[in-house]
């Protein structure tokens, strides 16, 4: 199948994107496109629509009206085709509490299609780069702080080198250091062309890339005003 | 690498990762077996301790004692794409549904034949029965483990998804599992001298239910995940 987006298609086209979330209509019919290289900022209050927007694009939640594209693909019938490149950091970690910091991302490396020597090329040096230490990466994940099972959960995502990030709420639940290297991450991931939706309420750790900032609220773009200036609107 | 080696390579990989978290929780070998060895004290208690009585039903005690036990195996697999965010990242990994299913379904299956090995040392030392047929007995302890491990493991996915995994699955499986129990009842049987029947034929019956299984879970397991 031929892949528009590498022909400059946007990698992130809603056109009335409703989703509902029970019967409850979490995202209303939003308009957001989003060109190669760019990093959003989402920003809104509690529920606003942010998480499901992310997860929207991530193919993970159907569009009740409208159309989803992701790197050129409908994600309604083509989600299969996208979600490999595409990297979810949500709430929860996706890691399995019974195998190992390096068992865990290894899984997800060759569950996301990476042969072996790939995987296992990739899997320390995304964990050290998470700044989990050599003694972590033996042990269960249920014994890991939560801030360490973040950046484990990050790792698994790195180590994939995905073309679109979507990042919610990232800096959640770690220590300063941890939210240095997630920084990093964009910031590297950005480098390499990637694309990035984040939404964060610390708006000062993104507003150093320079992102669009896309405020949402009641399920709509209410404003989509361009550069953050880094003042660090409150929401 | 072809298709098929990629899907028997991604299979083999989930079945080798529920199995290494069996491995490490040892919730099978520490609460699965010993259950099912109790179901099998108990059905002696209830059936007074004479040993003819027991041989006559030691094999349709044998299997259900193996399907109440498979449902806590079953739930373990499924509680496992049900932990923080899991199923959320098999979805997004892109991994093919059916090597998904294949590879659950075989840890399931690998656990229950461990399951059936213990069990059947169960019926040995506390029934007193006796194999006349191992091979019958082995074939239709395979064949009925593929048919519980890959309905359960299908079930165990439908379950989850209308969120209600633990009161649902048993009335939903079990109805479905009734004409393995009844299979795989009469061809022990025969394997044990237990009643005059031909437990080959119903190895028939046993195949045809795991291949039913096995084909309609492949096919099912990815609008279940999805929806």
């Amino acid at each position: 199948m031929a892949d528009r987006y590498r022909d400059g298609v946007p990698v992130v086209e809603l056109r009335g994107a409703v989703a509902l979330l029970g019967t409850f209509p979490a995202l209303a019919g939003v308009d957001l496109t989003v060109e190669s290289g760019e990093v959003v900022l989402l920003r809104g209050p509690n529920g606003a629509g942010k998480t499901t927007l992310l997860r929207l694009c991530a193919g993970l939640v159907r569009p009740e009206s409208g159309s989803v594209e992701v790197l050129g693909h409908d994600l309604v019938r083509e989600r299969r085709s996208v979600r490999r490149r595409v990297a979810l950091l949500g709430h929860a970690t996706g890691l399995y509490d019974d195998l190992t910091v390096t068992q865990n991302v290894y899984f997800w490396a060759r569950a996301a299609g990476l042969t072996a020597v790939e995987a296992t090329g990739r899997v320390t040096a995304a964990l050290l780069r998470m700044g989990l230490s050599e003694r972590l990466l033996g042990q269960p994940v249920h014994t890991l702080s939560a801030g360490q099972r973040r950046r484990a959960s990050l790792a698994a995502l790195v180590v994939r080198r995905p073309e679109l990030w979507l990042l919610d709420e990232p800096h959640a639940g770690l220590d300063q250091s941890g939210r240095d290297v997630v920084d990093a991450l964009v910031g590297d991931a950005v480098a390499a062309g990637a694309t990035v939706l984040v939404s964060s309420h610390e708006l000062e750790r993104v507003a150093g890339l320079g992102p669009r900032v896309v405020t949402i609220s009641g399920g709509l773009v209410v404003d989509d005003t361009g550069r953050d200036d880094g003042g660090g609107h409150g929401v | 690498m072809s298709e098929v080696r990629r899907f028997l390579a991604d299979a083999r990989m989930v079945a080798a990762r529920d199995l290494r978290i069996e491995f490490r929780s040892r919730v099978v070998v520490g609460q699965v077996v010993p259950f099912a060895l109790l179901v099998l004290v108990l059905f002696g208690f209830a059936l007074d301790a004479d040993h003819r009585t027991l041989r006559t039903f030691a094999s349709g005690l044998f299997w259900v004692a193996v399907l109440l036990s498979a449902l806590l195996a079953v739930h373990r697999s499924a509680a496992l794409e049900q932990s923080d965010g899991t199923m959320d990242a098999l979805r997004m990994s892109g991994l093919p549904p059916a090597a998904l299913f294949i590879g659950k379904a075989t840890a399931v299956f690998v656990q229950l034949v461990l399951l059936e090995v213990v069990l059947l040392g169960g019926l040995l030392v506390l029934y007193g029965v006796q194999v006349v047929d191992p091979a019958l007995l082995v074939v239709a302890g395979l064949l009925a483990g593929v048919a519980v491990a890959a309905a359960g493991t299908l079930y165990g996915a439908l379950a989850s998804g209308l969120g209600v995994r633990e009161t649902l699955l048993p009335i939903l499986l079990l109805p479905v599992l009734a004409p393995v129990l009844i299979g795989a009842t009469r061809a022990f049987d025969d394997a044990l001298g237990a009643v005059a029947v031909d437990g080959w034929a119903w190895t028939g019956l046993l195949a045809v239910a795991a291949l039913i299984a096995t084909v309609v879970g492949a096919l099912a397991h990815g609008v279940l995940i999805e929806d």
